[in-house]
């Protein structure tokens, strides 16, 4: 009897659908090598490459985490981001580098304007129910417009002062000599990978004493050395460039708080439920204005940080700021397996896709492609995802094949 | 023979195994009006359906002759082509097009090929909208018009099409005295100038005053054919015929233990949305501890508008009147979630569309309505709810591969129980279960009947509503009689029948039509 309940409890080991982003990346990254090799007679794989991505993805993948949010309450988008970002770098600007306010006091500022600025939205969105994409797109408008006023007719204020930047550009342990810097790196990124499978572990010991289900523990072992491998990787590629980017860390904090929020919160599941079923969900008791209000705010709180690190990076606030960002942000998404339809999708996707998004970008530009070829690429890459989506759900809906959805017969009369 | 406009013969229609008509023959006079009675889902409207070509040929078996010809209807338009229109008792109008495009939608008035001639497509609505006795210009919207209007609209519209044979279902459902008395003059006008007219209604009165021949169908046969001034067309022998059916032992026996009120209804009054119109007209209930309790009434009599107007105002305006639980608490449920916290459940009648996240698996189902329970300040316990899911999983018998599954790709009698499963997850203690057993077959009919049973055994008190009336004899111990927004009836389960609440239903319609 015991093994009977211990083995209907056993969670398959591996699942494709679930790690398909994962290993999309992965090749990704292993196709570009292998073709900038081929072409250029150059590594893709270096330091300054990965550095490079965590560094100019940072706040496309803070906004990926907030678009999510939205996104999972039924494919609604927030098309008023960059316009959003834009007008917290001219508030941070003016603030800041014009009229020398402590840095302390204006960055709490600048995060409560794009809160407010989300909350405006959110309320016309969830009160009074105007459709999501009409809202954003009159605030895309209208945010871009107060930019311009901010910055007197289109002004570039820069630079912003170092007691800023530290937060969210440079990087940890760039004086150390270049051996020390890459031990203390690997060091990092062993502590870090070693405190995570502890962590597994552990939990996984609690569940099975008490009969929950688990994955093999075999399994769950090599899941998380081939995190910890490529946690180590990357950190000894920090080392070897130039140390660990201050950015990541604002970064991480961000990826990991809604992690947690959308995986095991209840509010996190009510954005869930909203998207597979809006009436359902308000017949289970569950306020969903208030859900669609929260996700909408948060956008906004999130542009804020998003505004804070793109200001610090470019070292200016200028009118043209996080044009298309959102476009960015809703493609990570979209990539990272977010049903178009709401309903589905996690951090981990979003966080992947827009690193996937990043890699393409970084490759084509190092084989000289232009910028028409990139975006071409760039837009089939993101149809292709959903189209992927859209056909996994027929799938799982009707049991036919993939290959059936793609071709399908004429139907019979 | 040839003065038979419609024949239908031996028709058999299945549903995934069910059959939903049996060997129907029917025939239908040229320029009669002919009627066609029977209980919900006894088998009209997909006799209707297969008729017009919403079922198309080779999906049933049997023939259709129509004008002496066989037809084989692959949809609509191969019937209305013929001059056969059916106007469905959910309207199919624009709200947002006016009456004159409403008419010719999909049937334009064109000028050139793909063109609109705009000055003939009004001009022509109108002289359908005079025919009809429609007071309205064409040019108004259909919203902007009331329900009677509408109706009007539809047969302006079913003319236009050049119509000989016209299907009627449920016309006057949701009209008052006046617009159907109206509609029934209308259809008798057009019977002097030939036209041919099928009337499905539940208001017997309606049919005996102005059918020649009427038709009584009951479990997907014909059960009796009269003809006016050869048959004695009586209210006692349609609705015997109607009904007559023998109990069998398709419900578990129980023996009741009744306690004290457990929830009161008292003086409930609710308004449409929309419209101007009482749903709910100062209804009062109650149901026991240890109580099932049946609510009876056709289609439209505001049934499930009461329970989710009660059930945390999901439906309706103007709501008034109080609600009490065990006895004399008066309890106020202004969301859904006040009533979950009074222990008041309410299991939806559509599960697909208001009751489950199909493409979500079984555990996130079960728990939605009360996350609280498996949760610690706001964070889900995934294990303890991944347990305590899988735990109500296997009581109420879901067959499925274990609480990861999606709950699209469970049969309909299993998504029933997952539903189930996910109210009784609130801990309830007063069950509202609106059409519980609709849809499934017939074994999970009867896991679904003990399911109540064991609730009630537990001291739990039931309120269920349902089409079928005899379910609701076989399982409640009391039932109320709603119609048209009002308990016109209730009864201790000894001295109810079918006949009975039949009898009260078209009582109340006939004296609505005598009282105008």
């Amino acid at each position: 009897m015991e093994t009977i309940t211990k083995k209907q409890n056993r969670l398959k080991a591996f699942s494709l659908r679930d790690n398909t982003m994962m290993l999309a990346l992965i090749g990704g990254l292993i196709i570009f090598q292998i073709i900038v090799q081929a072409v250029r007679g150059t590594n893709f794989i270096t330091p300054v490459n990965i550095t490079n991505l965590i560094n100019q993805k940072a706040y496309i993948i803070i906004l990926a985490v907030g678009m999510l949010n939205c996104i999972l309450t039924g494919g609604n988008i927030d098309l008023s981001v960059g316009s959003n970002v834009a007008m917290v770098t001219a508030t941070a600007g003016v603030l800041i580098i014009t009229n020398h306010m402590n840095v302390y006091l204006a960055m709490p500022i600048c995060i409560a304007l794009g809160t407010l600025a989300g909350a405006i939205q959110a309320y016309f969105i969830a009160y009074v129910g105007v459709p999501p994409f009409i809202t954003t797109l009159a605030g895309m408008l209208i945010y871009r417009g107060v930019t311009y006023a901010i910055l007197t007719g289109g002004n570039t204020i820069s630079p912003f002062p170092i007691e800023m930047k530290q937060f969210f550009t440079g990087f940890l342990l760039q004086d150390l000599e270049p051996q020390t810097r890459i031990l203390v790196c690997v060091v990092i990124g062993v502590v870090i990978s070693a405190a995570f499978i502890i962590f597994s572990v552990l939990s996984w010991i609690r569940k099975n004493k008490k009969d929950y289900p688990v994955q093999p523990l075999a399994a769950l072992l090599i899941k998380d050395l081939i995190m910890a491998a490529a946690v180590v990787v990357v950190f000894y590629f920090f080392g070897a460039h130039s140390g660990v980017p201050i950015v990541l860390i604002s970064t991480a904090i961000v990826v990991v708080v809604y992690h947690i929020f959308t995986s095991v919160s209840v509010p996190g599941r009510h954005l869930y439920a909203i998207g597979g079923n809006r009436k359902a969900t308000e017949f289970s008791g569950i306020n969903t204005k208030r859900s669609m209000f929260f996700a909408y705010t948060n956008m906004g709180f999130l542009c804020g940080i998003a505004a804070l690190v793109g200001a610090a990076r470019f070292d200016a606030a200028m009118p043209s700021m996080g044009t298309s960002w959102e476009m960015d942000a809703i493609g990570s998404c979209f990539i990272g397996g977010a049903s178009a339809y709401g309903g589905s999708g996690t951090v981990r996707g979003a966080v992947i896709g827009a690193l996937f998004m990043g890699v393409l970008d970084m490759g084509l530009t190092m084989l000289t492609l232009g910028e028409d070829i990139k975006r071409m690429i760039k837009g089939i890459v993101i149809l292709a995802a959903v189209v992927l989506d859209v056909l996994m759900q027929k799938n799982s809906a009707s049991g036919q094949g993939l290959f059936a959805r793609l071709f399908p017969k004429k139907a019979a009369i | 023979m040839e003065n038979y406009i419609l024949e239908m013969r031996g028709i058999t229609k299945e549903f995934s195994g069910v059959k939903a008509l049996h060997d129907v023959d029917f025939r239908v006079k040229r320029g009669s009006i002919h009627g066609i009675v029977g209980e919900n889902g006894a088998g009209k409207s997909t006799l209707m359906n297969i008729l017009s070509g919403v079922y198309p040929y080779g999906s049933y078996s049997g023939d259709i002759v129509y004008e002496g010809e066989t037809c084989r209807f692959a949809r609509i338009n191969d019937s209305e082509k013929k001059g056969i229109v059916i106007i469905h008792q959910e309207l199919a109008l624009v709200p947002q097009f006016s009456i004159a495009e409403n008419i010719f939608l999909g049937n334009e008035v064109k000028r050139i090929k793909g063109f609109i001639n705009w000055d003939l497509t009004y001009y022509k609505a109108q002289e359908y909208l005079d025919r009809v006795g429609l007071r309205e210009s064409s040019k108004t919207l259909v919203r902007d018009i009331s329900v009677g209007k509408m109706q009007l609209v539809e047969i302006a519209k079913a003319i236009s099409k050049d119509v000989k044979l016209l299907i009627l279902d449920e016309p006057t459902a949701a009209l008052n005295d006046e617009d159907s008395k109206h509609l029934l003059n209308l259809l008798l006008k057009f019977k002097e100038e030939g036209m041919t007219c099928i009337l499905i209604s539940h208001k017997l009165g309606e049919v005996q005053s102005v059918a020649d021949a009427i038709t009584v169908i009951r479990d997907g046969g014909v059960i009796d054919n009269l003809t006016a001034g050869v048959d004695e067309i009586s209210e006692d022998r349609i609705v015997k015929a109607m009904v007559g059916r023998e109990m069998t032992d398709r419900y578990p026996t129980r023996v009741p233990s009744i306690g004290e009120t457990k929830f009161e209804i008292r003086d409930w009054n609710v308004w449409h949305p929309l419209y101007d119109r009482k749903v709910i007209d100062n209804v009062s209930l109650n149901v026991k501890e240890g109580e099932v309790v049946g609510i009876s009434g056709l289609m439209g009599a505001g049934r499930s508008e009461l329970a989710m107007s009660v059930f945390g105002r999901l439906y309706g305006r103007n709501i008034s009147g109080k609600l009490f639980i065990d006895g004399d608490e008066e309890v106020f449920f202004k969301t859904v979630n006040d009533a979950v916290a009074h222990k008041v459940a309410y299991v939806t009648e559509d599960r697909k569309s208001s009751g489950l996240i199909l493409a979500d698996s079984l555990r996130w189902n079960i728990s939605l309505a009360n996350l609280d329970a498996v949760s610690k300040s706001g964070f889900i316990n995934l294990d303890k709810e991944t347990l305590e899911t899988d735990e109500y999983r296997r009581r109420y018998g879901v067959k499925s591969d274990g609480v990861e599954q999606k709950v699209d790709s469970l049969s309909g009698g299993n998504q029933q129980k997952v539903l189930l499963s996910k109210w009784m997850f609130t801990e309830p203690d007063v069950l509202i279960l609106d059409e519980p057993t609709r849809g499934i077959d017939v074994g999970a009919k009867y896991e679904i009947y003990q399911f109540i049973n064991g609730l009630v055994a537990q001291g739990k008190s039931v309120i269920m509503i349902s089409s079928e009336m005899q379910e609701l004899l076989g399982m409640c111990d009391r039932i109320y009689v709603l119609n048209e927004g009002r308990i016109i009836a209730e009864m201790p389960k000894e001295e109810a029948s079918q006949e009975k609440i039949m009898t009260y239903i078209l009582r109340d319609a006939n004296t609505e039509i005598h009282a105008s």
